[in-house]
């Protein structure tokens, strides 16, 4: 018999049974099968060798020395965090706009509409982007930051829409209402009631919006040529075409950035 | 009340705009290419269908993101199982785990799997040095590979639709089933287990969505030798330019992905799974 709850919030316990045991096994298995294969990049960019492996006599930091003193993959990772912010900008700034305007709206065409923008996260990514390469070659945008910047700016809206959305479902309707039928203007009402409840999914929208921004190789493979490289295109072709332990290190730098952030995030919210 | 409306519509509309213009009228585009290049009418598909190529590739693909949502469905159910009811210390580690791959990009995911499986790798060179085989094992460049990769990228997509949904299941029910005297399994198939199947629809919906026009993965750890439809497409585009038939086979990958969801409209709640998700 399993032990009296104390508290709903608590896990009941219970004497730890055969099925619990295989559960929390494989929980931890399949949670370092999730893990652990990523951070094989660590030692593979610390090694002494020109190809990719574990380091043979000792660790070195060549590798390094190559990433950070190479124009052309800091000048990818550059324009990659600028396109990222310009889309997180933009797509924000469009998303939540529209997500607050469909939650006044709050009828069935406003619910076709948000339909309607979240079509790009089902779209396979290499129709959309055949999609946009005849487009773009239309509007001269092939090959162009503009062009870039757009097709990311619209893979990003579906996210920005969905949470500034899920913010707002804890927004009482009653309030814009008192502060309309206490004389405010719908754009005052917007701007000091209803944005402020839509912050917490606006910024998360924007993070979405850089990181999808920030992976994105697909559409970018098709719409640019030579003139626009981001840091996934430079991967991409330093993949196929040499296994250059530079990746590693760019791997490396990224994976420990994302951990640096997720640890500061964690912390900030304790 | 009237003019308030039209603001309203206004705030939406600029997305909405943008949207149409540039996704949505390129997609109908694509479409309009299939029907005219290089002649009006059918003839891409009638060569579609025709083609012994395109149908091996729609059955590697629908095969490969079938088996790829089992082994998501199965892992990421212990995963978020044992994180929501029997993991209590350690759990903020455990989810970190989880989510640590959702932030990393799906390439730099792929090229680590690349490092692991390939044929001078780590898990071949551990292998060898261990001594349980003399020649390499070919590892990727074939469905095992490219399944073992996809499992990796798509297994969150799994495990967070099925924890939301755990974590908002009463005990009481398994708990007064055990009181009951079932056993501690037979509550967990015949009481939990049924409260948590729209958790493992939604998640399983996503993960097969997204498989079946997934391309960065196949494409690296396939190495042309396990040919998803979505490569397919681009060898049709890049290699041969040809449109024509490139575009066809993206409309009927289109609308295989539109089918999938009107199918699955009838047991899960895409309203919850696409549109709310959090």
């Amino acid at each position: 018999m399993s032990a009296p709850k104390t508290a709903p919030e608590t896990v009941p316990g219970g004497p730890a049974s055969a099925f619990r045991i295989a559960m929390g096994t494989g929980g931890w298995l399949v949670a370092a099968f999730l893990a652990l294969p990523i951070l094989v990049v660590i030692p593979v960019s610390l090694t002494d060798t020109s190809y990719i492996g574990l380091p043979k006599d000792g660790l070195s930091l060549q590798h390094y020395e190559s990433y950070f003193t190479s124009a052309r993959w800091l000048g990818g990772t550059a324009a990659s965090i600028l396109v990222g912010l310009a889309v997180a900008l933009i797509s924000t700034v469009l998303g939540a706009a529209f997500a607050i305007g469909c939650w006044f709206l709050g009828d069935r065409a406003a619910t076709i509409a948000r339909w309607v923008l979240i079509v790009p996260i089902l779209v396979p990514p290499v129709v959309q982007s055949l999609g946009f390469y005849r487009f773009w070659v239309t509007l001269g945008l092939i090959d162009t930051w503009t062009g870039v910047i757009l097709a990311h700016t619209l893979l990003a809206l579906p996210y920005v829409s969905i949470s500034v959305f899920a913010a707002l479902a804890n927004l009482d309707p009653k309030l814009p209402q008192a502060a309309r039928s206490l004389g405010a203007s719908v754009w005052r009402t917007v701007w000091e009631v209803v944005v402020p409840a839509a912050r917490p999914g606006m910024i998360t929208g924007a993070v979405f919006a850089f990181i999808v921004s920030f992976d994105e190789i697909v559409s970018v493979l098709f719409i640019t040529v030579r003139r626009v490289e981001t840091l996934p295109k430079l991967i991409w072709e330093g993949i196929q075409d040499n296994i250059d332990p530079t990746i590693a290190v760019v791997a490396t730098v990224l994976v420990l950035v994302t951990l640096v952030l997720a640890g500061a995030v964690a912390v900030r919210r304790t | 009340m009237q003019t308030d409306k039209t603001r309203y519509w206004l705030l939406a509309a600029p997305a909405l705009a943008v949207m149409i213009v540039f996704y949505i009228w390129p997609l109908v585009n694509i479409w309009a290419i299939s029907m005219t290049e290089p002649a009006l009418g059918f003839g891409n598909y009638v060569k579609m269908t025709e083609s012994q190529a395109v149908q091996t590739s729609f059955v590697i693909t629908f095969r490969v993101a079938a088996l790829t949502t089992v082994i998501c469905v199965l892992l990421g159910y212990i995963c978020a199982y044992s994180i929501t009811n029997v993991i209590r210390s350690a759990r903020p580690l455990l989810i970190a785990m989880v989510l640590l791959p959702f932030w990393v990009s799906v390439l730099i995911r792929s090229f680590a799997w690349i490092v692991l499986l390939g044929r001078s790798g780590l898990a071949n060179d551990a292998m060898r040095d261990l001594g349980l085989i003399d020649t390499p094992m070919r590892l990727m460049h074939n469905e095992f590979g490219v399944i073992l990769a996809m499992v990796h990228v798509m297994l969150p997509f799994a495990v967070l639709p099925m924890m939301a949904n755990m974590r908002g299941i009463d005990r009481a029910y398994t708990e007064a089933a055990r009181g009951l005297g079932a056993s501690e399994f037979t509550a967990f198939r015949m009481v939990y287990l049924p409260q948590t199947l729209p958790g493992v629809a939604s998640g399983a919906l996503l993960v097969f969505v997204l498989s079946l026009g997934f391309y960065i993965t196949p494409a690296l750890l396939g190495g042309g030798r396990v040919l998803m439809v979505s490569e397919y497409i681009t060898y049709q585009i890049q290699e041969f330019l040809n449109w024509g038939l490139g575009t066809a086979i993206s409309v009927a990958l289109l609308v295989a992905t539109a089918l999938v969801l009107i199918v699955a409209a009838r047991f899960v709640n895409l309203r919850s799974a696409l549109l709310e998700r959090s």
